[in-house]
């Protein structure tokens, strides 16, 4: 599995060598769990492990919440109420649910965002990064059609917006939307395999949770450093990292515990703070909400899409350059899913030989600017289009795009980075005061030492 | 059976391509049928045209039905209405194009928006007239109000701010087009079908 040498299971018992020779399932399950992780991870690598409960979690009370529910539009939005009312415990599945996918949303972001600044997106680690990202939409998806169920108001007006993006593509854009749609406009065949799918997705996302997982084995975690874990020796290997169980796993579940505090006190206590009440009244094709918003987690790239309007200078050169085929609104569909194809493409628009943002002083500027870009996006995501906000989204847009366009590929040519540390032990060591009679290479000599 | 010649060449990539190629031939004809069935199914085509008895509206109110999925307006229009519209120049709309089905491509005037009662080309204002338009602001799809919202007598959405006027032409706020009209006849004196 991992190429960080370490002790491998070996089968004792005779039962034991009998299945190992048929199936080496156990020794899959070891290797898994004792991978050798870097012993200096702090708290932003928890959230990998808060991510698989979110999964693992929605699945559980998805399951259970389809048992009660009737995905048609006459009965969908009552069938809700039967489950809030009615249904044993019903109101606390749903709405652990409900917040669930927020959590679920706050986990990733955390967990992209401490990728963004450690460079672990950074070779050898882009194919993990990658299928992060294909998890990310996934997800995105996912959430989209599950907030569609209830057949509230914001379902029903949510998914004729959305939908309603795919009209946008040239051509082809109707044909796709009546294809998606199941008719002219979002009805009962909309809902009926919106629930199909939202009961799919999941599936995937948990399909490529275990690729995403068996990429970073073969690879090693990265750390706060960047630095390597050394490979040269077992002795060296073990100096760097500690077995994933026992120390990681209970380092990870206290965290959990930590946060599931959080989430259950707002799940219980304001369960629907994060949700709008535009979404309890009943879906009514006849009238649309005064103000649209999609769900906090969409806010960024909301912001993005409705940024390009016609009197942005771009959208002006791409409608004339294209005569007319890539209009202000196929543009914002475009600038929305370029976005996140931008991100997905920072292992190789990052020119930097440096990982970790620690040793990068003019990159964390930049990057701490990104994360205050991602906020100013959602805030002004559900602010009407009108006034002073369609600009300040169009100032956050384009500086998401520089950062990714023109910021990394820059920074690595232009920025004199901070020297690291030798090895993942002498950091350890600094930051916990010398040496804890680890096995490795001795306190003076951290240094990596000659292959031989 | 057996063969002088090397079998290997131009006959066996001659078979490797024809089974490839029947292969994705076939895959793709029974894919088809499964992606082709998340298409509108026979039932919801067959709702395609829809008949509306508007012997009821009368003169200054609206009905709105739901047809495929969409709010259609039906107005009888008053006469000062229409005369409004009337007064409108060509060159003062944002949209100078009828937007309207059964006519194609035309200039947005009167005679070219509404549907007169007594059937005829020309649009009397004293006889009023008939507006019968999709509710569906062309901006981001929100339903406008009506009954003279606006400050143009019309429609008015009230998602992003655009204001219609009395033939639901677009005149003030970011809606790029006038409200479409689908595409319609009056059957008898009472009765519409649309679609």
């Amino acid at each position: 599995m991992s190429g960080i040498p370490h002790d491998h299971y070996e089968p004792k018992s005779r039962g034991e060598k009998w299945l190992h020779r048929r199936l080496p399932i156990v020794s899959l399950l070891y290797d898994t769990l004792m991978i050798p992780t870097p012993k200096n991870l702090n708290w932003m690598w928890i959230w990998g492990i808060v991510l698989v409960f979110c999964l693992v979690m929605q699945i559980i009370t998805g399951v259970l919440l389809v048992m009660h529910y009737t995905p048609h539009v006459d009965m969908a939005f009552a069938s809700i109420e039967h489950i809030m009312r009615d249904v044993n415990a019903g109101w606390a599945i749903r709405y652990i649910h409900m917040n669930g996918a927020s959590l679920f949303f706050i986990a990733v972001y955390l967990h992209i965002f401490r990728g963004l600044y450690y460079g672990s997106y950074k070779a050898p680690r882009e194919v993990t990064w990658i299928i992060g990202m294909l998890i990310y939409v996934l997800m995105m998806g996912t959430a989209f059609l599950g907030y569609v169920l209830p057949w509230g108001q914001m379902s029903f007006w949510g998914a004729t917006v959305i939908t309603g993006l795919f009209g946008a593509i040239p051509f082809i854009g109707e044909s796709i939307q009546t294809w998606l749609l199941g008719g002219p406009a979002v009805d009962n065949a909309t809902l009926n395999r919106f629930l199909s799918l939202h009961y799919l997705l999941p599936f995937l996302i948990l399909g490529l949770v275990i690729v995403h997982v068996w990429a970073f084995h073969t690879t090693g975690n990265n750390n706060p450093t960047g630095v390597e874990v050394r490979r040269t020796s077992k002795k060296e290997a073990e100096a760097d990292t500690l077995p994933f169980w026992p120390y990681f796993v209970i380092k990870d579940l206290f965290a959990l515990a930590v946060v599931l505090v959080l989430f259950f006190a707002v799940t219980g206590f304001m369960p629907n703070l994060l949700g709008h009440p535009d979404n309890y009244i009943e879906a009514n094709p006849l009238v649309t909400p005064a103000h649209i918003v999609p769900e906090w987690y969409f806010l960024p790239f909301y912001a993005i899409l409705r940024a390009f309007d016609q009197e942005v200078w771009v959208v002006i050169i791409a409608d004339t350059l294209t005569g007319g085929i890539v209009d202000a609104k196929f543009f914002g569909v475009i600038a929305m899913f370029g976005a996140i194809l931008v991100m997905a493409l920072a292992p190789w628009l990052d020119t930097s030989s440096v990982r970790s943002g620690r040793f990068r002083p003019m990159f964390k500027w930049w990057f701490w600017l990104l994360v205050v870009d991602f906020m100013v996006l959602m805030w002004v995501g559900a602010r009407p289009a009108e006034g002073i906000y369609p600009y300040i989204a169009l100032i956050g847009s384009t500086y998401w795009f520089a950062y990714f366009l023109v910021i990394l590929p820059l920074l690595g040519v232009i920025e004199k980075p901070l020297p690291q540390p030798a090895t993942i032990e002498e950091d350890f060591n600094d930051h916990y005061g010398g040496d804890h009679g680890t096995p490795g290479s001795g306190t003076a000599a951290s240094a990596p030492s000659p292959a031989e | 059976m057996s063969h002088a010649e090397d079998p290997s060449g131009d006959r066996r990539d001659f078979l490797y391509y024809a089974t490839a190629g029947t292969g994705v031939v076939v895959a793709g004809a029974a894919a088809w049928p499964l992606v082709n069935s998340m298409n509108p199914s026979a039932d919801t085509r067959a709702a395609s045209t829809l008949r509306v008895d508007v012997s009821g509206v009368a003169e200054g109110t609206q009905l709105t039905v739901l047809f495929l999925g969409k709010p259609i307006f039906i107005r009888r229009s008053t006469p000062d209405e229409i005369e409004a519209a009337q007064a409108v120049e060509l060159s003062e709309l944002p949209d100078a194009d009828a937007r309207n089905e059964n006519i194609g491509t035309a200039e947005a005037t009167v005679a070219n928006r509404f549907v007169s009662p007594t059937g005829g080309e020309e649009i009397d204002p004293s006889a009023g007239g008939w507006l019968i338009m999709q509710g569906v602001c062309t901006h981001l799809g929100c339903v406008p109000l009506g009954n003279g919202a606006g400050d143009f007598g019309g429609w008015f959405c009230p998602c992003h701010g655009s204001h219609y006027d009395t033939a639901g032409r677009i005149r003030r706020g970011p809606a790029p087009q006038n409200l479409p009209i689908p595409t319609v006849e009056f059957i008898d004196e009472s009765t519409i079908l649309l679609g």
